[in-house]
Parts: C-alpha cells; structure tokens; sequence
C-alpha cells in the first residue's frame, strides 16, 4: 500500500521538477530603433506605371561622412555603407519584388552626392529608381542610417527617412529602408523589419531533435532557444516581441510555456496536470489562446497572458484546436473535427456563435487570420496538403502550394506573404517556404538545418 | 490502510465507469476474473518486475501496442483482446505504474495529432479502467506524429504508426 501511494505521488509529482531544463543561454534583447528624419509632405507621384516587378532599382553602397571603426563592422563604416545596400538589395530580390541590382555592381556615391544625386551617372543603368543612403557613427556609440528613394524620370525625392540604432541592430536599418522603399512603390505595408519563431529539426525520421529558434525575417541574426534535449513544437510570439509561447516536452509530456526572451524565465500557460497545446496571442498581446486534452476531449481556452484563470471556449465533444484571432480581436477562427473530420469554425471572442465556414470539400486545418483581416489561411487537406486562403465567410478558396505535405501557414506583417512548412516525402525532411498570396513567387528559405512550424511576428516595435 | 486502499480502488473505478459512460467499448469486456490466471513465472535471472522486459516477455511483444485506423481512436476487438492481456499482468503487479503513448501518423497536422494521439492513449487507459486497472495507475502522453516507428511514406508504414503503446518507465 505505501509503495503504490509513493508510486501515485511520484506520478503526479514528475512534470513540476525538470522545468526550464532545455533552456540556452537567454537572448539579448535588441536595442530601441529612434526615427529622426521622415518626409511628411513629400508625396509626389511616382513615375512608373508598369509591373513593379519589371521596376529596375539601383541600390548602390551607402556613403559615409567619415570612415570610422564600428562594432557592426570589421571594416568600418565605409564597409557597413556597402552592406546595407547588400542587405536591402537581396530583402527585395528573394521576395521577388523589383528588379534590383545592388551596390557590387554599381559605383559608390560621395557623401554629399545622397541628398543630392549625380542623376547622369545613374540614369543610362536600366533604373528607374534609385535608392541611395548615408551611414554615421554618433559620438554616443550609436549609428544613424538615412535612406533615400529618388525617381529617376522625375529626378526627385520620394520618400526619405532616418534611424538612430545600436550596432548590433545595423540590420534592422537596412530592413527598415527596405520597408521605406517597398511601401512607397507598392502602397502595401511594410513587412521586412520583424522576425521569424520556428523549430529547428536535426536527426532521423524516428529520432528528431526539435528545438525551439528565432531568425530575422532574412534569416540572419539566427538562434537557438533551446538545447534540443526535450521536444519543442508550435512556437508564436507576443506581439511586442517579448515573449515566445511554445510546447515543450520538458517535464514529459507536452505541454504550453510562456519563454520570457528577457529573462529568460519562462511558465506553464496554465497550472494543470493535463496536456496543452496550440498556443495562440491576441493581436494586442493581452490574452493567450491554448488548447487543453481532459480524458481525450480537446476544447480551446482563453488565459490573460498577465496571468490568471483560463475560461473554457468550446465545449463540444472531439478535437478542437488551434484558434487565430481577427486583427480587430473580436473573432477567433479555429478547427474541430465535430462534424467527423477536420474543419474550420468561426466564434466570437467569447465562444458565442460557433458556426463552420469550410465547406469546400476536403479538410482545413491550422486556420490562420491575415493580418489584414480580409482572407484566412489555413493547411488543405485533400489527398496531399497544400496552403491555401479563403475569405472568413469561407467562400474564394484558392490553393496556393503543391506540394506533398505542405502545412501551418504563417502571414507575413503585412498579409501580403504566407510562410509554411514542407515536409518531404519518406525521408521526413522538412523546411520553410514562402508564397505570395498570388500563388508566385514560391521559394524555400535558407536555414542552418530542417525547418517546421515557422511563425512571422509582426513588424517589430 | 486497507480500509482506505478500497476506498480509494472504488473511488478510481466510479470515475472511470463514469469517464467511460460516454463512449462505451464496442464489445463488451468479461467482468474481472476472481483469481487471474497466474502468468509464466519468471526465473530468478530474468528481467525483474517494474521493467519493460519483464512486462514484454510475460505478455507478449504484440500485446503491448493497439493499432487505429486513420483518424479514428476506437478499441476495436483485437484491441479488447490485448488490452485483457495487458490488464491481467498489472492486475497481477498491483504496485506498478505505467504510461500509454499516444501516436499518429504523419498524415495529419501537427497540432491536431497531438490532441488525435491523446485521445487514442486514452481509449486505451479507459478500457483498461473498465476492466479494473485504477486510473491513478496509467499515466497517458501523446506524441502526436512526432515518433514514428515505421519511416516509409506508405499505408503500410502509417498503420503501424497509428498505436497506443503502452511502456513501463523505469
């Protein structure tokens, strides 16, 4: 009898010790990005009225005033001025966008010539745009990056803006100039300056090691959470950054932690013996959406991501899972096999007004809220897995990908590119992709080993 | 002591019948039998009680894992039959606890085979609740798809995937 009740306790005691075991070294958090120049008022047309992506764009090396060293760069600021360039040159390019061509290819203006270009040395290059910026080294230790966009055609200015960052952030300026071109050309929202969750897969098929990392939306500037000693799966951060939601096996069994990237520290979404999964943040980062097994019964709930007592938002019996919020926060759209397969559903905030949207034959699952609020992304299941966006009343579906096992979309900022996961048939490999939410410009994106569950923050604060 | 182990064995059997009450087992199981029919007796060099050699050898490899069908979580009666066998050795080692893992195959979102597998290690656990194993013996865990026994990508392959195993962890 007293063995079989230390058995018990043992039992139930287990998941409360090896907490926070798998943890790497905690993150640096990057420094605050000041605006100091921006061009209110300057909102001349532009020039070009074809496809932007036959628009050619010149993007030489950024001048600087005075070529000093910089931690951002062995070479000095003279060399960070041409990696900006480098930096904002392949933003556009790997996302298909513009006709780039970047400084290695072109002279490098003086420092006087990126408020006022020297148009006839640009103007028999193929360019109808031309990007320009300067890179200087404050006495505070700082770097301030100005970025420029000039029409050829027009020979004016069309947008130009400034930022003040530290030298490990030198990156977030060149993607922020980036966003300044991009946005200006497109009208669309920037989405280059944010980053990307994801979990980082190494080893065989029946013996993975899955650990939780984060990169720049480029792919630079890659870490790892953590050490990969217990399963993590399904990562999303808060929106202001701080804060990794993900599940990690580290007691055992699966379960939702909150990851501090600060601190370090991190907590169970919620106090319960049962398992969790399929963490999810509000758009405004006040509340955490999780799912929770009791006996085999899966039901969606709500938590205060401040802490406090989660309510229970569905209640029929089966699977239901996931959750993604309206940008407004008012809805949420998830999946549930109460109908006998996987499908989408829609519900108020609160769980009111459950009703299915996907009725397009096959199954949807993983369902994704654009940032935009205006289409749905969600993983089609119908023979193979494929990407695909309907609108939230679940009408004009269109599938994006093709692939054997594509799955978990993910939007960028601006909702203007959904990332994805492939997994590769019989070898089990997996890696990320890109989309446009044309169906264009698919391509895999580079990471050190095999890729799943990415998840793109918005624009980062 | 002995007062409350009873109570705490009839308390465990009233939540299981009633976890139970909502999805019965297709086939019915045979009520527990008086005295369970003594399994092989170990020689003194074998594995000892509590591991998962002991268990694997006293009922059989095959027994130790129930296969699903896809998308489904039903104990169907091949399932009843080894899940009896299962329930006939802890029956006979009242003092050992043990997992049943819950999986999937790779046909299936992640996030959704992590709940699927959840619900299979359970079918498991409440039939062998029903049967009269304490609930507070079986701890369950799912894998969803992330442990794959067999590696093709094939029929084959997946139904071999689609398991409730049920380990004893030392």
């Amino acid at each position: 009898m007293k063995k079989l009740l230390i058995a018990s306790i043992t039992l139930l005691a287990a998941p409360l010790l090896a907490q926070g075991q798998d943890l790497g070294q905690p993150v640096e958090e990057g420094g605050e990005v000041e605006t100091v120049e921006d061009s209110e008022g300057l909102s001349g047309t532009v020039s070009f009225e074809g496809n932007l992506d036959d628009l050619g764009i010149a993007i030489p090396g950024f001048a600087t005033d005075a070529d000093v060293a910089t931690p951002a760069n062995s070479g000095g600021t003279a060399a960070l001025g041409k990696e900006l360039a480098r930096v904002i040159t392949s933003d556009l390019r790997n996302n298909g966008l513009f006709k780039p061509t970047g400084p290695d290819a072109l002279p490098q203006p003086r420092f006087a010539e990126i408020t006022a270009p020297s148009f006839a040395t640009w103007s028999n290059r193929g360019a109808e745009m031309l990007v320009h910026g300067y890179v200087r080294a404050r006495g505070d230790g700082r770097l301030t990056v100005g970025c420029y966009l000039y029409d050829m055609q027009l020979q004016s200015q069309l947008v130009r803006e400034g930022w003040v960052v530290q030298p490990a952030d030198w990156r977030r300026a060149a993607h922020k100039c980036a966003d300044l071109v991009y946005s200006r050309l497109s009208g669309e929202s920037p989405f280059f300056d944010s980053r990307i969750a994801y979990i980082a897969e190494t080893g065989p098929k029946d013996n993975r090691t899955k650990r939780l990392a984060i990169m720049d939306s480029d792919g630079a500037n890659h870490r790892f959470i953590t050490t990969g000693r217990s399963t993590a799966l399904t990562p999303r951060y808060s929106p202001d950054y701080g804060k990794l939601s993900y599940l990690s096996y580290v007691d055992g069994n699966p379960r939702i932690y909150v990851y501090d990237i600060g601190t370090g520290h991190q907590t169970l979404v919620t106090q319960s013996a049962n398992p969790t999964f399929a963490p999810r943040w509000s758009p405004d980062g006040r509340w955490i959406l999780f799912s929770m097994a009791a006996g085999g019964n899966t039901d969606i709930y709500r938590v205060p991501s401040a802490g406090g007592e989660p309510r229970r938002l569905t209640d029929t019996p089966g699977i239901d899972i996931g959750g993604s919020y309206s940008p407004d926060g008012s809805r949420i759209v998830f999946e549930s096999d109460r109908s006998g397969s996987q499908q989408c559903y829609i519900m108020n905030a609160d769980g009111s007004n459950q009703r299915r949207i996907s009725f397009s034959g096959g199954r949807c699952a993983t369902p994704e809220w654009s940032p935009r609020g205006d289409q749905i992304a969600f993983t089609r299941i119908a023979g193979d897995f494929n990407i695909a966006v309907m609108s939230p009343s679940g009408s004009g579906v269109r599938a994006l990908t093709r692939g054997w096992q594509d799955e978990a979309p993910t939007w960028a900022p601006n909702g203007r590119i959904i990332q994805f996961f492939r997994t590769e048939r019989n070898s089990g490999k997996t890696s990320l992709w890109q989309v446009d939410l044309t169906g264009e410009n698919e391509r895999r994106l580079p990471t050190p080993v095999d890729a799943s569950d990415p998840a793109w923050g918005p624009i980062l604060p | 002591m002995n007062t409350r182990l009873a109570t705490g064995l009839i308390l465990a059997s009233t939540i299981a019948l009633a976890a139970c009450s909502k999805k019965a087992p297709e086939e019915l199981p045979p009520p527990p039998t008086e005295q369970p029919t003594p399994l092989p007796d170990r020689t003194p060099a074998g594995p000892g009680v509590g591991t998962q050699q002991h268990f694997v050898d006293a009922v059989g490899i095959a027994n130790t894992v129930v296969y699903f069908e896809t998308d489904r979580f039903n104990i169907d009666a091949e399932d009843s039959g080894k899940l009896q066998v299962q329930a006939q050795y802890f029956g006979q080692y009242p003092d050992l606890t043990f997992t049943i893992e819950g999986h999937c195959d790779e046909r299936g979102t992640r996030e959704y085979n992590l709940a699927l597998g959840e619900r299979r290690a359970n079918a498991a656990k409440n039939y062998l609740v029903s049967v009269g194993i304490p609930a507070s013996r079986i701890r369950t865990v799912s894998y969803g798809k992330e442990r794959p026994v067999a590696l093709g990508s094939n029929e084959g392959s997946w139904a071999q995937n689609r398991r409730a195993a049920t380990i004893l962890i030392n």
